[in-house]
């Protein structure tokens, strides 16, 4: 097999990048793919870029979109709509508020559902709980009070004293 | 200390085992987690970086968990000893890419590594060998609860934990298991296997993760769906789909060996025979082979090879274990030569596999 790149040399580095469901290969003799940067196994990335390059693989989304939507950027770090579109990362975590709108449809379409269901830090979960504890006793004590059961009524006084 | 002297050789940690080893290669669980008001890796500035680095770093080498461990700022650590973390599967080649401004902390078992700064500010992972999804999951979930009193985690109680890339958002997990599956590939069952996965939301990657090949039969199963289910749910889905998967495997080898035992041992006999005798081979090949090798030995058709030595060989003949075991600078055509010479040398002492 000879290189892709010279035509010259006898391929050794090959390389095998997959892009949706089709397969590209590069083939390069020891010489280019040196040159090319790709002779050492550590710069994988350089080999994703110099076959994104040669092939042309990529379809080049950014730019094309109006520069109406560049608009908003957002507060904390500066990013935007535009770049969310190129990168489809955001720039921190409050960009999630910022771009908050049209983002149901998008996490739709990723994964099981759009809210979540699991693991809640610890700090939280307890304040949380305690919300949540404070409203019933808060019910209690007006029913209590309603009922004119006040020994009961100042119990409840006293434990929602507590919590706050 | 280098992390090469760190590291136990891979003679030691191939001796490691765990439940369902001749098909799991190893567990893994990795959470993503952020800082708040912080930018994400990727927009960030040097400087941004830095700062975060410093401030997660510290943290984390404080966690009695991890002790002893080796941590290192990315860009204090060669290219070679990056790609050695890389083979191990102890980062991500994105991780290995990243310089100034990104760090990692592993401990010395290699069963938690921290990545700092990789896509998220924080990507930490347990692994087990074998399948042990929910021992991963509990290790993990331990030090995220360690480290979450000191950190300052992006966290919305609506969309979860807030991670760079909205497909990590809600419980930043990626459960994933490294699976060997010869029988399936050899029975040609591989691609309907992969296609029931991905309906259940599974991905199917190759050795080192997205977008790369499928080397020594060596798949990596991992979900996809990170928000809507509890880290629990998803557990439980995935440990479903990968026991199927194992049994499929099984049955796939039992048919094989019935219907088909001249071209199992055919391949395996081929595999021997060349790797025990080659004077110059490629990594990939090596690997190809080598799966067969570690199939044989499952199968019981050699009387001296157990999957620790195959598991050995699979990790040292790749590159960058290859090049650290010699000081000069090898060019593919010499690795090619020392691996085979490698291979020669640790297969004398294997005999043959017997015929059936």
């Amino acid at each position: 097999m000879l290189c892709n790149l010279c035509k010259q040399n006898e391929a050794k580095v090959h390389l095998t990048k997959i892009v949706g469901d089709k397969m590209q290969k590069v083939d390069l003799c020891e010489d280019c793919s040196k040159e090319k940067g790709v002779d050492d196994p550590t710069s994988y990335s350089l080999a994703d870029a110099l076959l994104g390059g040669a092939l042309a693989a990529e379809p080049a989304v950014a730019d094309s979109e109006p520069s109406a939507e560049a608009g908003v950027k957002c507060p904390t770090c500066g990013y935007s709509q535009a770049d969310f579109k190129k990168a489809g990362r955001f720039g921190c975590s409050d960009c999630y508020a910022t771009f908050g709108e049209g983002l149901e449809g998008m996490l739709k379409t990723m994964h099981k559902g759009i809210r979540h269901t699991g693991k809640v830090p610890a700090a939280l979960q307890q304040s949380r709980a305690d919300a949540q504890k404070l409203k019933q006793l808060q019910k209690r004590l007006e029913k209590a009070i309603a009922e004119e059961n006040f020994e009961e009524a100042a119990q409840f006084r006293d434990e929602i004293k507590r919590l706050k | 200390m280098t992390i090469h002297e760190f590291l136990v050789p891979p003679s030691v940690s191939c001796q490691r085992t765990g439940p369902q080893d001749s098909i799991v290669m190893s567990s893994r669980v990795r959470l993503a987690r952020n800082l708040k008001k912080q930018p994400f890796p990727s927009w960030a500035k040097k400087p941004e970086r830095l700062r975060v680095l410093e401030t997660i770093q510290p943290v984390v080498q404080a966690l009695p968990q991890l002790a002893p461990h080796f941590a290192a700022a990315m860009d204090d650590l060669s290219a070679l000893d990056k790609q050695i973390l890389v083979e191990r599967h102890l980062i991500s080649r994105e991780h290995a890419a990243k310089g100034s401004g990104s760090g990692l902390v592993v401990n010395q078992e290699e069963s938690l590594c921290v990545m700092i700064n990789e896509e998220d500010h924080l990507r930490m992972q347990a692994l087990r060998p074998g399948l042990q999804i929910k021992a991963c999951w509990q290790a993990v979930d331990a030090l995220d609860s360690a480290l979450e009193p000191k950190l300052d985690f992006a966290f919305s109680p609506e969309l979860g934990y807030l991670t760079a890339c909205p497909t990590n958002l809600g419980t930043g997990i990626r459960v994933s298991a490294m699976l060997h599956l010869p029988g399936l590939v050899l029975a040609e069952e591989i691609t309907r296997i992969i296609n029931a996965a991905n309906k259940l939301g599974f991905a199917v990657r190759g050795l080192y993760g997205e977008g790369t090949e499928a080397l020594g039969n060596v798949f990596q199963v991992s979900n996809q769906m990170t928000l809507g289910e509890s880290e629990t749910q998803i557990i439980e889905r995935i440990s479903k789909a990968l026991n199927q998967i194992i049994e499929e495997e099984e049955n796939a080898r039992a048919l094989l060996l019935e219907k088909k035992p001249k071209i199992v041992f055919n391949h395996i006999g081929r595999a021997y025979g060349i790797l025990a005798n080659a004077h110059t081979i490629t990594s990939k090949e090596t690997m190809n082979l080598l799966s067969l090798l570690r199939l044989g030995a499952e199968l019981g058709r050699f009387e001296k090879l157990n999957r620790s030595l195959t598991d050995e060989l699979f990790l040292l003949t790749q590159p960058a274990h290859l090049q650290k075991q010699h000081t000069e600078k090898l060019g593919a055509e010499e690795r090619d030569t020392l691996r085979a010479d490698m291979l020669r040398a640790r297969l004398r002492s294997v005999p043959r596999p017997q015929a059936p």
